[in-house]
Parts: structure tokens; sequence; C-alpha cells
């Protein structure tokens, strides 16, 4: 007799696991699991879809920062070269070129940074130009015509010039036709810059300015499609030469960058959390699956079916259903955020460029990852199941140690996550904080039952029926514990914290924050100055000194170049420093490590500094720094490091040295203040009584920063309905978890004769149990996280806030009441003839 | 012992069951007229698919017939809702079932409180412990149904059903899923507790031996009743 021997080939696994995909979705097995993924993906899509085409818009904005999506700069007029190249490849291209000259008018000479620009510049962003010094500004798309000027209003104020008036620059005339309010571009250094002379590229030969040996600063503006630019700057690149560099974003605005940094940072907590979250939804209902096919995988062994084979089968059963759910998911993914960007077009940024297609493959990743990931350690329980379960229901299922494969998803998942939101320490914060707060919610879950055990004989009938109800089912009570209190966690870390914390962004810059820096103040005029603001009701008007000075050694080796890989610190090294100096730190500043000194300090050659500017200029705790300033070298002890909230606009100084030490030298004294539209009326009454001070209006970046924060804040505040739509996945989930043991189990109390009122309350008090539990659970990992977060990756001050406690109790309780009496609608409604006909689950 | 006019517990009139399906409606029981005297046994015969489970469910007010009624105790059950009947199966009714359906996450103890709980009976404790007790199951109270063998699951789901003394018994298959000497055992207790408690049992089976102890048998076919047979019992015979 020849043995009949199985096909279990890949044909017979690819036939057989589409089989029974179809028949378990007929017989509706797989509805729950494919809702969870398919809200999954369409989340993870929608929010991916979303946060990229917003994150390449702000970094289209912040083009505007630079005034390009790529500038070569060059001290030779040769890098206009480039520009047949640049067009030939169908990108936009501008011209500027900036030096320092002396202009004459009423007959006095004043120090100018002159810039003149070719017609189309900017390509990114716009000039705001006025008629008056501080009158209202508009937004303009032209640029000087030949033979006019558009100049700074400190420049009409220290030559006492107006509209209309000329001025000489080399030997040419010109019209001062416009006050320039913002130049999108204006990077560099605040304190150094004399006023600006913008004028029309056409017009500088016959100045006779550029002679050889000046000092002239040639830009290349480059604008176009992003693929294009990246092709472009890859091609060039290789190709610049000696003197040329592409100017980065980062050489912008250092406020800006903060600014847009915190964007994606808040875009990219939003998105994390709701992948989190659908990976939770997906977990729940995987489990479910896998325990309700118990009886198959029984009967599959019966029928002869190896252990194997029972596990490939499923496996590609969930790999079918992965695919199908990714693609639907993948698909609603794609309308939703069109929807959504339609609907928001205007609210967020004028221009959102059009999807890529990379959230199309996060969505397909996430979606295998994720089922394979979860569904696979209660499928690989299903292997144990002895045959004998077909005769014996009651028989389990041994316990299969699966804390491997679900590390292998944690694992994936990380760097599915990471690869999304691109930031190692927000991913890590949240992924351990979650981790730590299921397992915490496990134990206590875990403690809770063991504690009801005991009360169950000590209650009413009903309230009996919720504690037993929560206590004879400990593993499905584990799993919806911890499903619930991680749904609210990451709700409540999403509404309560994520306004806390976009408040605290918000009121980084408050609406008094200062909107001019006074530099260049002399040291017999820092009373003067520190007077003419008191006398009009301007609020802190401590001016800082600052002392220029060169580094020159660092523990006693001279400083070169050569020494230095990094640009930044290359051309730090080439630059003056501003040092100041001062008897406490400012109130911005935080100690990242060593100390503040004390009184007894004063007087000695001690040195503090950014913490960023340490590290790029590889400097560590008690090196010394030896300083030229003004002739004598002082050598410095570094003894503390600072981070700086660059965002509040207050003046700050990479470096600080302990007062007494430099008070000597030639000083000048800075300040920067908050002035009201009417106190900045006075302002040219400052600038005649005080000549040689110059003011900079940084009014129209703040109002940048504000810009960025708002639209961001309305970008997370539409994540996060996805979020929550993930949030309510994951209750459903949990819900549903046990869903058909009550269905029977109801069944037999009603055929005992429990009213429906009884039922109800006993779902009431056992929903109640576990959303209170769930709920205190969660509001208290919520505000640890947050305090986490706020700390470590927002750098914010944020304490923890029982208010957010106690909101995630109450929220708990009646999320889950809510939600769990209206899950368990159908459990009720059951007929109880289905104790005669069913048997157990 | 039968003395005086006996007492009509049970009357089901004109009682039918359809259902719809695909292919149409589908006809479970048509047209059922009987009565069941109190105190009586009752056996519900057929084959598989007659209808019996059906009939069972509608007498017991778990189901509810498309035509026709059920009186209990002078009772019509269509006179009220599921909370209702609910009430009438605490005050009244117990069951025995096939697959005995304890509840797993209750110990057996906790099993047969249940109906007392829901009852409200003073007591419930003290009852559930002398029920088991009276079954054989006095050790083991506090396992739980997966650490009972078969017919002590069937004896715990007999203590349970008793526990709020009915006035009537269901019983589907009780021996169903049992050897024929468990089952016999099982048969035994039931009768037993019958007569001690003087409660009308009514059970639907396709076991001989337990059909010949019953004092009337109802005949199933296809949904109609065929025979309604009311010649005594040897359980009678027995105890007369």
């Amino acid at each position: 007799m020849s043995k009949v021997r199985p096909d279990k080939g890949f044909l017979f696994l690819w036939k057989n696991s589409w089989r029974m995909l179809r028949r378990d979705w007929s017989g509706g097995e797989l509805n729950i699991l494919a809702i969870g993924l398919v809200i999954a993906v369409t989340s993870i899509t929608a929010v991916g879809f979303f946060t990229d085409r917003i994150e390449r818009g702000l970094n289209l904005q912040s083009a505007e920062l630079i005034g390009a999506d790529l500038v070569i700069t060059s001290a030779n007029p040769a890098v206009n070269n480039y520009i047949e190249g640049v067009r030939a490849n169908e990108l936009q291209v501008a011209t500027t070129q900036q030096f320092r000259s002396v202009a004459i008018g009423n007959n006095q000479p004043q120090l100018v940074e002159v810039k003149a620009v070719s017609e189309a510049y900017p390509l990114r962003g716009v000039l705001r130009v006025s008629d008056t010094p501080f009158g209202a500004d508009e937004a303009t798309i032209d640029t000087p015509s030949p033979g006019d000027v558009w100049v700074d209003a400190r420049f009409l104020q220290l030559l006492k010039l107006e509209m209309g008036d000329t001025i000489t620059l080399g030997a040419s005339t010109f019209t001062l036709r416009k006050v320039l309010r913002f130049e999108p571009d204006r990077g560099g250094d605040l304190f150094s810059i004399a006023p600006r002379v913008l004028m029309n590229y056409a017009d500088v030969e016959a100045t006779g300015l550029i002679g050889v040996g000046a000092l002239v600063s040639y830009r290349l503006l480059i604008s176009g499609l992003p693929e294009d630019i990246e092709n472009y700057q890859q091609t060039i690149s290789n190709k610049l030469r000696v003197g040329e560099r592409i100017l980065t974003l980062e050489e912008g605005r250092p406020e800006l960058n903060i600014a847009l940094d915190r964007a994606r940072q808040f875009l990219g907590l939003a998105a994390l959390i709701s992948v989190l979250l659908a990976g939770v939804a997906v977990a729940t209902v995987a489990y479910r699956f896998a325990s309700r096919h118990l009886d198959t995988s029984a009967m599959l062994r019966c029928l002869g079916a190896s252990q194997k084979t029972i596990i490939r089968l499923f496996g590609m059963e969930m790999l079918w259903l992965a695919l199908l759910a990714s693609t639907v998911g993948c698909l609603l993914g794609v309308l939703t955020q069109f929807v959504i960007t339609e609907l928001l077009d205007q609210l967020l940024i004028a221009k959102l460029p059009p999807p890529s297609f990379k959230a199309v493959f996060l969505g397909y990743a996430t979606g295998i990852v994720m089922l394979i990931g979860f569904a696979l350690p209660p499928l690989l329980s299903l292997r144990g199941v002895p045959p004998l379960r077909v005769l014996r229901k009651d028989i389990g299922v041994p316990a299969v140690s699966s804390w491997f494969v679900y590390l292998a998803v944690v694992v994936c998942m990380s760097l599915l996550l990471y690869w999304q939101i691109g930031d190692l320490k927000l991913v890590g914060i949240v992924l351990g904080g979650i981790i730590v707060t299921l397992m915490l919610l496990a134990f206590a879950a875990y403690l809770l039952i063991l504690l009801l055990n005991r009360l169950r004989g000590r209650v009413g009938v009903a309230w009996r029926f919720g504690l037993s109800n929560i206590s004879r089912r400990p593993a499905s009570s584990i799993i919806q514990i911890v499903a619930f209190g991680l749904g609210i966690t990451v709700l409540l870390l999403l509404s309560a914290v994520r306004s806390d914390l976009l408040d605290n962004w918000q009121r980084s810059l408050p609406p008094d924050a200062p909107n001019h820096f006074v530099i260049n103040v002399q040291p017999n005029q820092v009373e003067g100055v520190s007077a003419f603001f008191k006398k009009r009701g301007v609020a802190n008007t401590q001016l800082y000194p600052m002392v220029r000075a060169r580094m020159v050694k660092v523990n006693g080796n001279s400083v070169r170049t050569t020494d230095y890989d990094n640009a930044r610190a290359k051309r730090m090294i080439t630059r003056e420093f501003n040092l100041s100096w001062a008897e406490n730190m400012q109130a911005d500043n935080k100690l990242a490590s060593g100390r503040w000194w004390s009184r007894q300090d004063f007087g000695r050659p001690l040195l503090s500094l950014e913490a960023k500017l340490s590290a790029t200029l590889g400097l560590q705790l008690n090196d010394v720094v030896s300083y030229d300033v003004n002739g004598t070298v002082i050598d410095f002890t570094l003894i503390n490091l600072r981070n700086i909230e660059w965002d509040t606009f207050n003046i700050n100084f990479f470096t600080v040295v302990a007062p007494g030490v430099l008070e000597q030298y030639p000083a000048n004294w800075v300040t920067s203040v908050y002035l009201n539209p009417e106190q900045r009326q006075e302002l040219g009454q400052l600038v005649s009584e005080f000549p040689n001070v110059t003011l900079i209006d940084v009014e129209v970046i703040m109002q940048r920063v504000r810009d960025i924060m708002d639209r961001v804040s309305l970008a997370v505040e539409f994540i996060s309905l996805f979020t929550l739509m993930a949030g309510l996945a994951v209750l459903y989930a949990a819900i549903q978890s046990n869903q058909d043991e009550r269905r029977f189990e109801n069944a037999v109390l009603r055929t005992l004769g429990a009213s429906r009122k009884t039922l109800m309350m006993g779902l009431f008090a056992e929903f109640t149990l576990l959303g209170a539990l769930s709920g205190l659970l969660a509001g208290l990992s919520a505000t640890s996280l947050a305090w986490l977060l706020a700390k470590t990756v927002f750098i914010f001050e944020y304490s923890f806030d029982l208010g957010v406690v106690f909101i995630g109790v109450v929220s708990g309780t009646v999320i889950v009441v809510i939600a769990g009496l209206l899950g368990t609608r159908s459990v009720l409604a059951m007929p109880p003839i289905q104790s005669l006909r069913g048997g157990h689950p | 012992m039968l003395t005086g006019r006996p007492r009509v517990f049970l009357e089901s009139r004109h009682l039918g069951k359809q259902v719809s399906t695909r292919e149409g409606t589908l006809a479970l029981l048509n047209d059922i007229n009987f009565t069941i005297n109190a105190g009586t046994s009752v056996a519900i015969l057929g084959a598989s698919g007659s209808g019996k489970t059906t009939l069972l469910g509608l007498l017991a007010g778990l189901d509810t017939p498309t035509q026709g009624e059920v009186i209990i105790d002078n009772h019509n059950l269509n006179d009220f809702d599921e909370d209702g009947r609910a009430a009438l199966r605490a005050e009244m009714v117990g069951f025995v079932f096939q697959n005995f359906q304890l509840l797993l996450g209750l110990t057996a103890l906790e099993n047969v409180m249940l109906p007392l709980e829901l009852a409200q009976a003073p007591h419930p404790r003290k009852t559930a412990e002398e029920l088991l007790k009276r079954v054989g199951l006095g050790e083991r109270i506090h396992h739980y149904p997966n650490q009972l063998s078969g017919g002590e699951q069937q004896r715990c789901a007999i203590a349970r059903a008793f526990s709020t003394q009915p006035r009537c018994l269901f019983a589907d298959e009780p021996t169903g899923n049992l050897d024929s000497e468990t089952g016999k055992r099982i048969i035994d207790l039931l009768f037993e507790l019958n007569v001690e408690q003087g409660t009308t049992l009514i059970v639907a089976t396709h076991d001989a031996k337990l059909s010949q102890l019953c004092e009337q048998r109802l005949r199933l076919d296809a949904g109609q009743l065929v025979t309604n047979d009311l010649t005594l019992g040897v359980a009678d015979t027995a105890h007369e």
C-alpha cells in the first residue's frame, strides 16, 4: 500500500492559507483583526504622508532663511559661471553680492553693508518694505530699480535722511526709495552689522567700488523641485573650487532653526504615539484571533497536520491579511490626508509639496511587521494545541515563551519609527516609557486581581459579578487593563500633556518677548540708554558688556583651522568671540555641567561656554582656553557649560567670564527690549541722542517663529485625531478581546434567571473598576513621560501634574464605562437559548 | 401515590417556531399542543434535528415562539419580556445542560451559589455547601470545573439546578456527554432530587433508558409532535 504523503510545498501553503483566509473572512473571524489593522495602517500612512508633506513644507519655509533652496557662496565672481549650468537643470537662479562701503548722505559718511541683488531675488521668502522708518510694512516681490536704493530705518536716522533724498556710493548717486524692513536671508552676526543698503545688481559696476582686492561675498541663489535640487547639489558639490561653499540652513537663524527642530519633534511625537497605539490594538485583537483558533488547530492536528504545517498555514494567512489590510489602509491614508490637507490648506502652509511614497512603504512595512509580529506569538501557541482538545474543550494550551518574538517586534518597530521620525532620543524615550508603562500596568493589574479575589465574598451580587468578571478571567483582565491603560496614557499625553508642552513652548516666546536689540552702546552711555528706556516705561533694561577677543590657544597649544574637521569650528576660530561677564547666570540659561562662580571667584579668569559650542570646539571642563583681548592673552579655565534657550530672543552669550577680569578692556554694551508700537515711535529720539547706538528690529523674525509655533500646534492637533482613532481601536479591541466568554457567561446567567439590570450592573461595576484603575495608572505614567520628554527632548520646564492623574481617573472611568457598555450591548442582547446550543468558547 | 385531580403545571398551545434562512422560511416546530401535570417527569424524545432543544428552550422561556403560547403555573410567557421571563426562571426554573455549562472562572461552590444569589435567597453559601454534599462533591467545593471529571461537573450542575428548589427542572440531554455508568448515576440523582423536592422534570433526550423512567413521553419528528404517551414510567412503578 502506498503511503499518502500530503504535499506541504509552497503551492500547498499558498492555496490553503488563502482558502483559510477566505473562510475565516466569511465566517466573520477576521473582521476585528482587519479593522484594527486598517485603522493602524490608515493612521500611520495618513500621519506619515501628512508629516512628510508638512515637514517638507516647513523645509520650504526654512529655505526662506537663505532666500533659496540652495546657495553657493564665494569671494570670487567666477561663481556666476555656474549660472548656465543651473539654468540647464531647469532651476531658478538669482545672484547677489555683498560688501562694506561708505555711503555719503547729508554730507556725512556712514559705514554700510551694501547688497546688490538681481531681479529674481529672493527665490524663497519675500522682502518687506515701508514708506516711513517705523510705519506699516508690506511684502513686495520687487527689487530696487537701477538708480534706486532701499535702506534700513537706522540708516535714515543716522544720516537724518528722508525718502526721495539721494546718497552717494562710490562714483554713483542713488535715490532713497523704500525703507527695507525685512530681508529673509539676512543671517549672520546681528551684533556687528552696519546698516543695509539694497541696490540693483546692474548698478554695482558703475560705482567703481569693486576693484581688485575688494572684500566681496558673491552668492548664487538656486531654487527648484526638491529632486532637481538634490541632484544638482550632488553634482555641484564635487566641482566646487577653493573658496566656494554650499550654504546650509544651519547658518541661517538659530532661533528659527530651533523652532523648526521643535516642530519636527512635536509632529514626530504625535506620529510615534499613534503608531504605538495601533500596535497595541493589533496585538490585542491578534491574541483573540489566536484563541478563537484553538479548535481549528486541534482539528488540523487530528487530521494529521504537523506543528510546522499549522504555523506555516496560519503565518501565511496572516501575511495575506497584512497585505490586504495594508493596501486598504494605505489607500484610506492617502485619501484622508488629501481631504485634510484640502481642509487645512490655507491654515497650514500656503503650498504643501505633493506626497512622497515614503509613507506607502512605511504603511506596508508597519502593517506586516505589526501583524506578523503581534500575531505570531499567540499563533505559535496554537502549534502546541493537543489534538485531544477536539474531545475535551477545557484542555487549554501550553504557554509558549514568546518574549523573543516580542523583542524582535519591538526592535523592528523601533527601526521603522526611527526611520520615520529621525530622532533617536524621542523614539527611545517614548518607546522605553511605553514598555515600562506596559510592565507596570501588567504588574498592577496582577495585584488588583489578587486583591479582588479576596474581596469577592464581601460585596453584593452585582458588584460580585463585576469583581468576579475581572478576577475569573485573569489573563484577559490583564490584557484589558494594559490595553486600556496604554490607550488612556497616550490619549492623555496627547490631550492634557500635549497642550501643556505646546503652551510651554509658546510661553517661551511671550507677547512681550524682546523685539529690539540695542547694540554698540559705549560704557559712558550705559546709564543714559538705560534711563531712556526706563523713562518710557520699558521693563527690564539691563545692559550687558561685551569685549571682542580671539581664541588663540587651548591648553597651551595654538589653535589652527587645520586642527578641526568641523566647518563650523573652523569658522569660529577665525572669528572674534564676544566675551561678556556676569555675576549671575541668566535666567534662561541652564547649567549643563560644572559650577557657576561664586563671589570668591570674582577676578579669577574663569570661563563659561555654551554647551554645543564647546562640543563643536572639542573643549572639556577644566581646559585652559586662551583669548587675545586687545593684544593681551588671558588664560581662562573652563569651569562650566550652559544650555541656552535661543528662541527666547533674550540677549545671550556663547562665552561668559567671571567679573573682575575684563572690565579694563574696551567694551560695547548691548541689551534687548520689548517695545510696543508707541514706544517704537520714539526710537528716532534714541538714535539722535546716542548716534552711535545701533537698533535691530527682530519683530518680523519673531512673528515667523510664532507662525511656525501656531501652524505646528494646529498640525499636532490634527494628527492627534488619528491617534484618537487608534486609541478608540485599542478600547474596542480590548473590549472585544473576551467578548466570546462574556457572551457565553451572560447567556448562562440569563438562563439562571439574572435580569438585564443585574448583568448591566455587573458590567458597570467591572468597567468602572477597570477604567478607574487604568486611568490612575495612565495618569501617573502620562505625567511622568511628559516630564521626561520635557526635560530631555524638548528642554522645557515641566512639573509633575496631579491634575493629569485626576483627569486620567475620571476620563478613564467614563471612557471605559461608556465604551465598555456600548461594546457589550450585543452580549446583553444575546438570547439565553444560546446556553442550550453553545459550548464554552 | 397519585391522589386527587392532578394540577396542570405547564401547557403548550399551538406552539410554533420558524426561522428565516437564505433558502426561505424553515419551520423548526409546528403547532405543538400538550399539557404537563405538576410534579411529573416528562421526556421529550426525537432524533437529532427533530426540534427537541428548540421546544425545551421555548418551554423554559429561553426563546420566544413565532406562534402559540406557553403557560407555566398560570403565567403566560408571552406576557413577559426577557427580564420578566428571567425573573420567572430565577423563581421557579432550574436547568441541566448536556455541556454542563459551568462557569469556568468560578469554583464548584460559586457556581452553585450563583442562582441563589440571583434569586437573593438567604444563606446562599450554606445552601450551596449542603447541596454539593448531597450530590457527593462535599470534598471538592473549592475546585474549578476543569479540575472535575465530566460526571462530577454534571453533578455540580445538578446541584446548581436544584439549589433554588425550582418547581420545574429542564434538562437537555443530561447524560449525552457521559459514559453509561456515570450517566446512570446522574439519572438516579436527578430522579431522587425530583422526588425529594416534588419538582416537575422535563428532559430532552434520546436515551431510551432515561425516557422509560419518565411518566410522560413526547415524541417529536421534523418539528411535529407525533406521540404524547402518558403510560406510567418505570420510576412511578418503582415508587408505588
